[in-house]
C-alpha cells in the first residue's frame, strides 16, 4: 500500500480505465483528444508503478505488495496479487513501453485512433495483471484477455497479410492456453481445493502427472516465448503488426512465456523440469543456432529482427533450464535487455517504414547520408543486438554463457555461436540499409527523425547503455528471488 | 392433502394459463395497429408470473397432485430465468416481427403457451406431466415456425421440425412405457426407488433407457439426433429461431436432470457411458460443421449442438459439481444465444435478413457499439475470459477433471479450440473487413438498451461469476441431490 492505494491494482486498472475513456472519445474527429488522453493514461500508468521499485525490499524472496480478496468463493478463487524480484521489473518494463508505444503511434496511426490507443492501454493493464497474478485462474484470465487486444491490433492496423497472421497468432496461443487450463484444474483438485500458485508450488505430484503437467505448460509457454518448433506465428505476426504492435510483441509478449516457465513449470514440476531439461536445452540451442542462420537469410528487416528475437529468446530458455544462478539471472537480464533492444529496433524499422512504406532491405541503401542522427541511434541498437560489451545485451548473454559452460562446454560453445551470427545478420543488415551511396530517389527524399522520435530513441538508448555499464540495480532485485527459486527447484516434489 | 396445498406450487402456471386465455380474447378486440397493447399485457403477465414464483417460493421440496408436480429451488430459479428469457426474446423480436407482419396476437399467445409448456416441464415429477409439458412446448414452437405462411423455407422448416419432433416424442413415449413395464410406475421418485430395489426384466429396462436417451438427445439436438437443428434454425424466422435456440434449453436441462438424475440415478454408469459418446460426437461434428457454414443461423445451429454436447459433460461428471456446472452452462448459453440472435435481428430490416456471415462485414465501421457487443458475445461463446462463457466451460471442465476423466477434458478443450476459429471469424469480419453495405442501422431504443445490457452482462458476469455459479450449485443440491 502506497498512500493508502493498492499499487498493483492501480497499475492494472488505471490503464484499463483510461483505455475505456479513450474509447469513449469515439471516431477520428476527436483523435487529438484520444491521443492526449492515451498519453496521460500511459504516463500515469507508468508513474504509479514506480513505487514498486522504490519501496521494493531486496532482502526477501516473499511476495510483496500483496493484495488478497475473495473473488469466486465457490471454487476458492481469489483476487490475489503480488510481486517478487522475478516479476516486478517486468511490470515496470511493460508500463514503460506503453508510453513509448503511444508516442510511436502518435502521427502514424490515422484511422481509428481511439480504438488503437485504447487497445494498447487495455493491454498494458492486462499484462501487468499477468505478471502480478498469484491466483492461477486470475493469471489465466489475464493471460487470455491479453490476446484480445493484440488480435485486434494486428488485424486492424497490420500489413497486407494481417488476417492470416492474427488468426494464426490467436489460435496458436489459445491451443497452449487451453491445455494449461486443464493442467491448472488438475492441480486444483490435487492440491485439495486451492488455485493459488504458491500452493501449487508446495503440492507433491507423482512423476507421470508432473511430466504431463509440464507438457501442458510447455505448450502454453513455449508458444508464447516462442521456442522452436512452435515459433512460426511470430515472424508472421511481427511482419504484419503495426510498429506499436511489434514493439509490444517483442518487448512484452515474448516475456510472459519465459515468465510462465519461471513461475509455473519450474517450481510446480521441478522433477519433470530436470527430466525434460535436456529436451528444453536442445530446443533452445536449435533456436539459437538454426534460427540465427534463418535470420541471416531474411530480406525483410522486420522478419530479420523477429527471427533474431526467437534466437535471443533461445538464450533465455537455455539460461532457465541449466538450473544455476548465473543462467537464471542471465536469462532474466536477457529478457529485460531484449525488451529494450528489440523494441528499439522495431521502432527504428518503424521510422524507416513510415517514410518509405517498405521493409525490404533491398529498397534501402545510403540512409546515413540523409538521416545521420537516426543512423547513429540505429547503430547503437544494432550493436546491442549483436551483444557488444557495454550494451545491455552483453550482460545477460555473458552470464548465460558462464552458466552454460559450468554445465557442459558444448552447450556454451553452441550458444556462443550466436555472438557471431547475431553480429553477422544485424550488422550486415545495418550495412546494407545505412551505408553506401544513396541508391534511389526515395532514399534521397528521406528526412531525419524529428524531436518526438529523438526523444523516444534517447530514452531507450539510455536504458540500453545504462544497463550495459551498470546492471547492478536490476541484478540486485532479481538476486534473492532467483536464489530462492533455485533452492525450491532443487528439491524433489515426488510424493514420499 | 387439501386443495390449497396442491395449488400453491402451481400458482404461477395457473396465473399464466388464465392470462393466456384472457390475452387471447383481448387480442381479438384490438385493432391490428394496436397490437402493442397485447405486447405490453404479455410483458406484464411475465412480470406477474415472476412475482408469483418469488412470492410462493419456500425452502424445501413440495409435491402437488400426488407427486406429479414438484416445486423446488431449481424449478423456481429456472422458471425465473425462463420469464426473463421470454421477455428478452419479445423485446428483441418486436421490431423485426412488425416489419414482417408477424407481430400478431397468435405469436404472443403461442410464446406464452410455450412458456407454460416449459414451466410444466421444469416442475414435472412424473412421466405424464413431463410429456404434457414437452408437447405443449413443442406444438407451440411448430406453430410459431409455421407462422410465416408465405415463406416456403419456413414452412419446410416447420414440417421437418414437426415430423422429427413427433418421432422423438414417440421414442420418448415408447421408452417411458418400457420403464413403466419394468418398474411399475410413471412417477420419478417411485421409479428411482424401484430401480434401487432391483428390477427383474433387465432387457426391457435397457431398451427403455436407450429409447428415453434417444428422445432426450433429439430434443437437446445432440449428435446423432441433431439433423433437424440446422434446417429449423435456418428456415424459421429469426425471432422463432431465437426462441427455439435459447429459453427451451433451460427446460431441456430440467427435463434431462429430472429423468436421468432423479429417476434413473441407479443406472448412472449405463447412461453416462452413452452420454460420453453423444457429447464427444456433438462437439466434434458441431464444431467442424460450423466452420463450413456461410449462413449465420446455420452456424449458430451447429454451435448449439456443440454447446449442448459440452453441457452433457456436466451430466457425465455427476454430483453437485457436475449437475451444477451443467445448469450454469445452460443458463450462460441462453444469455449468449439471446444476444447473438438479437444482433441478427437488429441488423435485419424490412425485406432483408442479416443472416449471412457477409452481413457482419465491417460492422465496426457502421456501428462500433454493436460490433463491440457482438465481439463480447462471440468471445463468450468461444469461452475466452474475461467473459462469462469461460466460467461456464471452466466449471464443466472442473467437474470432469474431478471425476478423473482428465482425458475427456483435454478432448473438450481441443474441440473448443476448433470452435474458437469460427467465433473469431465473426470478429474478424466485423473489425478487419470493409462493409459491403452502408445502409444505416436503425436501432430502437429498447433493443439498443437490451443488447447493451446483454453484452455488458456477459462481461460483468464474467468478472463476477460467483453468485450465479453458487445459485446453480445450491439449487441443484437442494433439488436433485437431497432426495
Amino acid at each position: 500500500m502506497i498512500f493508502g492505494l493498492p499499487v498493483i491494482s492501480v497499475a492494472i486498472w488505471l490503464p484499463i480505465l483510461f483505455g475505456i475513456l479513450v474509447l469513449a472519445t469515439g471516431d477520428d474527429k476527436n483523435a487529438p483528444l484520444a491521443r492526449l488522453l492515451a498519453l496521460v493514461g500511459s504516463v500515469l500508468g507508468f508513474l504509479v508503478t514506480l513505487p514498486l521499485y522504490t519501496s521494493f525490499d531486496t532482502t526477501t524472496s516473499n511476495m510483496q505488495f500483496v493484495e488478497l480478496h475473495d473473488w469466486i468463493n465457490r471454487f476458492n478463487i481469489h483476487y490475489y496479487l503480488g510481486v517478487d524480484g522475478i516479476s516486478m521489473l517486468f511490470i515496470l518494463l511493460n508500463s514503460f513501453f506503453t508510453v513509448i508505444v503511444v508516442l510511436a503511434g502518435w502521427k502514424v496511426i490515422e484511422k481509428r485512433v481511439a480504438q488503437y490507443m485504447a487497445a494498447f492501454l487495455v493491454m498494458s493493464g492486462v499484462v501487468n495483471g499477468v505478471f502480478a497474478a498469484l491466483d492461477s485462474i486470475l493469471f489465466y484470465v489475464f493471460w487470455e484477455a491479453m490476446l484480445i487486444p493484440m488480435f485486434i491490433i494486428i488485424g486492424v492496423w497490420g500489413g497486407p497479410n494481417r488476417i492470416y497472421a492474427t488468426m494464426k497468432f490467436f489460435l496458436y496461443t489459445l491451443l497452449g492456453s487451453l491445455l494449461m487450463l486443464v493442467a491448472l484444474i488438475y492441480l486444483y483438485n490435487l492440491s485439495g481445493g486451492s488455485f493459488a500458485i504458491l500452493d501449487f508450488h508446495r503440492v507433491a505430484i507423482p512423476m507421470t502427472a508432473q511430466i504431463l503437467i509440464f507438457i501442458a505448460f510447455f505448450f502454453a509457454f513455449a508458444v508464447k516465448v516462442p521456442m522452436f518448433p512452435v515459433h512460426t506465428w511470430l515472424p508472421d505476426a511481427h511482419v504484419e503488426a503495426p510498429t506499436g504492435g511489434s514493439v509490444v510483441l517483442a518487448a512484452i509478449m515474448l516475456k510472459v512465456g519465459a515468465y510462465g516457465f519461471l513461475r509455473f513449470s519450474m517450481p510446480i514440476t521441478p522433477d519433470a523440469s530436470h527430466k525434460m531439461a535436456g529436451f528444453m536445452i536442445a530446443l533452445s540451442l536449435i533456436a539459437i543456432v538454426y534460427i540465427g542462420l534463418v535470420a541471416l537469410m531474411q530480406s525483410d528487416m522486420k522478419k530479420l529482427v523477429a527471427y533474431s528475437s526467437i534466437s535471443h529468446m533461445g538464450f533465455v530458455t537455455l539460461g532457465l533450464f541449466i538450473f544455476n544462478a548465473y543462467g537464471l539471472e542471465g536469462a532474466l537480464l536477457q529478457m529485460l535487455s531484449h525488451g529494450f533492444v528489440a523494441g528499439a529496433l522495431f521502432l527504428c524499422i518503424g521510422v524507416l517504414y513510415d517514410r518509405m512504406h517498405s521493409r525490404k532491405i533491398a529498397d534501402y541503401g545510403g540512409v546515413a547520408n540523409k538521416m545521420p542522427v537516426f543512423a547513429a541511434f540505429f547503430m547503437l541498437f544494432a550493436m546491442a543486438n549483436s551483444g557488444l560489451p557495454g550494451t545491455s545485451a552483453f550482460v545477460g548473454e555473458f552470464m548465460v554463457l558462464m552458466g552454460a559452460i559450468k554445465v557442459n562446454f558444448w552447450y556454451a560453445f553452441a550458444a556462443g555461436s550466436t555472438l557471431v551470427f547475431g553480429a553477422a545478420y544485424t550488422l550486415w543488415m545495418y550495412k546494407r540499409v545505412i551505408f553506401g551511396a544513396v541508391t534511389n530517389h526515395h532514399v534521397a527524399e528521406l528526412t531525419d527523425i524529428n524531436a518526438r522520435e529523438i526523444l523516444i530513441m534517447s530514452i531507450l538508448a539510455i536504458f540500453v547503455l545504462g544497463m550495459g555499464v551498470y546492471p547492478l540495480p536490476f541484478a540486485e532485485i532479481l538476486h534473492t528471488s532467483v536464489n530462492d527459486l533455485l533452492v525450491h527447484v532443487a528439491q524433489s516434489k515426488l510424493p514420499l | 392433502m387439501n386443495l390449497m396445498a396442491n395449488l400453491i406450487p402451481v400458482a404461477a402456471e395457473i396465473f399464466l394459463l388464465v392470462m393466456v386465455c384472457f390475452i387471447l380474447i383481448v387480442d381479438l378486440l384490438l385493432a391490428k395497429s394496436s397490437k402493442i397493447y397485447t405486447y405490453l399485457l404479455v410483458q406484464l403477465t411475465l412480470l406477474g408470473c415472476s412475482l408469483i414464483t418469488v412470492g410462493t417460493h419456500e425452502n424445501g421440496v413440495y409435491y402437488a397432485f400426488h407427486g406429479m408436480y414438484v416445486d423446488d429451488l431449481m424449478s423456481d430459479v429456472l422458471k425465473m430465468l425462463s420469464y426473463l428469457g421470454i421477455s428478452m426474446m419479445l423485446v428483441y423480436s418486436r421490431q423485426y416481427l412488425m416489419l414482417r407482419g408477424l407481430f400478431t396476437g397468435e405469436f404472443l399467445v403461442l410464446a406464452l403457451f410455450s412458456l407454460l409448456g416449459m414451466n410444466v416441464m421444469i416442475s414435472a415429477n412424473h412421466f405424464l406431466t413431463l410429456y404434457l409439458g414437452l408437447e405443449l412446448l413443442s406444438l407451440s414452437l411448430y406453430a410459431m415456425v409455421a407462422l410465416q405462411r408465405d415463406s416456403a423455407i419456413a414452412t419446410e422448416a416447420a414440417m421437418k421440425y414437426f415430423v422429427l419432433g413427433a418421432l422423438a416424442s414417440g421414442l420418448l413415449l415408447y421408452g417411458m412405457s418400457m420403464l413403466y413395464g419394468a418398474t411399475g410406475s410413471l412417477e420419478l421418485g417411485v421409479i428411482s426407488h424401484a430401480l434401487q430395489q432391483g428390477v427383474q426384466n433387465k432387457p426391457l429396462l435397457a431398451f427403455g433407457l436407450v429409447f428415453i436417451l434417444s428422445g432426450l438427445a433429439f430434443k437437446l439436438g445432440v449428435v446423432p439426433f441433431h439433423m433437424w437443428v440446422p434446417d429449423v434454425y435456418h428456415g424459421a424466422p429469426t425471432a422463432m429461431t431465437m426462441l427455439i435456440g435459447s429459453v427451451p434449453k433451460l427446460a431441456a436441462f430440467a427435463f434431462t436432470a429430472r429423468i436421468l438424475v432423479e429417476g434413473l440415478q441407479s443406472l448412472v454408469t449405463d447412461w453416462s457411458g452413452m452420454l460420453i459418446v453423444l457429447a464427444i460426437a456433438s462437439m466434434a461434428l458441431g464444431n467442424l460443421s460450423a466452420i463450413a457454414q456461410t449462413n449465420l443461423k446455420r452456424m449458430f445451429a451447429y454451435s448449439t449442438i456443440t454447446h449442448m454436447g459440452f453441457m452433457l459433460l456436466g451430466f457425465i461428471s455427476g454430483g453437485i459439481e457436475g449437475y451444477g456446472s451443467a445448469m450454469f452452462y445452460t443458463v450462460v448459453y441462453m444469455i449468449m444465444s439471446l444476444g447473438a440472435f438479437g444482433m441478427i435481428m437488429m441488423l435485419s430490416r424490412a425485406g432483408f435478413e442479416a443472416d449471412t456471415l457477409n452481413d457482419f462485414k465491417g460492422l465496426n465501421q457502421r456501428s462500433p457499439w454493436l460490433a463491440f457487443m457482438m465481439m463480447l458475445l462471440m468471445l463468450s461463446m468461444a469461452g475466452i475470459p474475461p467473459t462469462v462463457g469461460f466460467y461456464a466451460k471452466f466449471s464443466v471442465l472442473n467437474a470432469i477433471v474431478q471425476t478423473g476423466h482428465t482425458w475427456l477434458a483435454v478432448v473438450a478443450v481441443m474441440f473448443s479450440l476448433i470452435g474458437a476459429f469460427y467465433y473469431l471469424r465473426i470478429i474478424k469480419l466485423m473489425y478487419f473487413d470493409a462493409p459491403e453495405s452502408h445502409v444505416p442501422i436503425v436501432v430502437e431504443s429498447d433493443t439498443g438498451l437490451l443488447i447493451t445490457l446483454n453484452g455488458a452482462g456477459v462481461l460483468i458476469l464474467g468478472l463476477m461469476p460467483g453468485t450465479l455459479m453458487s445459485i446453480c450449485a445450491v439449487s441443484v443440491q437442494q433439488s436433485l441431490l437431497l432426495h
